[in-house]
């Protein structure tokens, strides 16, 4: 019993320092929630209920230029894609739980919580995943709850003239960034950027989704491209 | 948005984003991961983090603005670099933060 509760206090260890991330990302989406009209209850219900902070967001500010609920759904969904990509590398780990306790590591999955696990895993092979996992899951989950709370609640005190909306795009910079690993995501984020930005006066703000699927396909032509060159150059 | 249609827009959102969470995680040793999809995925987070950044920056007030009169544009550069260079977010949100805030004061 005792390694897997150290397991599971690693995780959340190695969780604090990411948290001074996780925490101002909460409150901004408390006091984006907050901006558009929502009660602080209703921002509640969204963190507990979505619990995905870049769709959040998003959802916010397609509200503020009232979309029809179709475009919300849709453009949170895409955002969310990225997360069948995590469960398929989560799942060997978790293979042996039971369904409810597969359920609950899924709501639980996050960005951080999956980016920390995989960091910490390529390097400690004797560590038990599941535990780990939990760990810095939970410890995520719980951070931004309550940073969600406190931006909900503080929202309305800052003034909107500090800009502190800014930071939404400030923050998905920085994970933009850090999803770039090759070329292919470089032309996958130039490609999906651009049409953002052109197809920003399309109705019902359609252009995130062109965007997006833009921006995947230019990355797997660049990928193909790629394979194309290497085995003629090796010739 | 009434109150009750915003929980039940969160609770679609919410289900389809936990389906995408538990996909393999319940599904692993039942299907394999089809390969077209398991490369396509790799790009969904670059392709949709830069949809939601650029427009933020060269639209700062819902229409284009490429002038040096868009703080927000030239901000956004400065984050930009930081993040590049040192893939932190506490770092690029305080970087571009205060330019922002640099800029407004100064012009």
């Amino acid at each position: 019993m005792k390694p897997i509760r150290n397991d599971f206090l690693a995780g959340a260890r190695a969780t604090l320092p990411i948290l001074l991330g996780v925490a101002p990302f909460a409150m901004i989406t408390g006091v984006s929630a907050v901006a558009v009209g929502l009660s602080p209850f209703d921002s509640f219900g969204m963190s507990v209920i979505v619990f995905a902070g870049a769709s959040q967001l998003a959802v916010l500010q397609l509200m503020k230029t009232g979309s029809p609920w179709i475009i919300m759904v849709l453009t949170a969904w895409i955002i969310n894609l990225r997360f069948i990509m995590y469960s398929a590398v989560l799942a060997p780990f978790m293979q042996k739980l039971k369904t409810q306790e597969k359920s609950l590591m899924a709501y639980m999955l996050s960005d951080q919580a999956f980016g920390i696990s995989m960091s910490y895993f390529a390097t400690h092979e004797d560590v038990d995943k599941r535990w780990f996992y939990f760990g810095t899951a939970l410890t995520v989950w719980l951070t931004w709850q309550v940073s969600a709370i406190a931006g909900s609640l503080l929202g309305t005190l800052i003034p909107a003239a500090w800009g502190f909306d800014f930071a939404f795009p400030l923050s998905f910079m920085a994970l933009m960034f850090a999803a770039l690993s090759d070329r292919p995501t470089v032309a996958a984020a130039v490609a999906g950027g651009l049409t953002a930005v052109m197809g920003k006066g399309l109705p019902y703000n359609i252009g995130l989704v062109l965007a997006a699927l833009v921006g995947i396909s230019s990355g797997l032509l660049a990928e193909n491209m790629q394979q194309a060159a290497r085995p003629s150059r090796a010739q | 948005m009434s109150s009750a249609g915003v929980w039940w827009l969160f609770l679609l959102i919410g289900f389809g984003t936990f389906l995408q969470r538990l996909s393999f995680i319940f599904l692993i040793g039942k299907v394999s991961m089809p390969e077209w999809l398991r490369r396509g995925l790799r790009f969904v987070p670059a392709s949709v983090l830069a949809a939601l950044v650029f427009p933020a920056l060269t639209h700062p007030a819902g229409t284009l603005d490429l002038s040096f009169g868009n703080f927000r544009l030239l901000a956004g550069l400065v984050g930009a670099v930081v993040a590049w260079r040192t893939r932190n977010v506490l770092l690029t949100l305080a970087a571009g933060m205060l330019a922002l805030w640099a800029l407004q004061a100064l012009f």
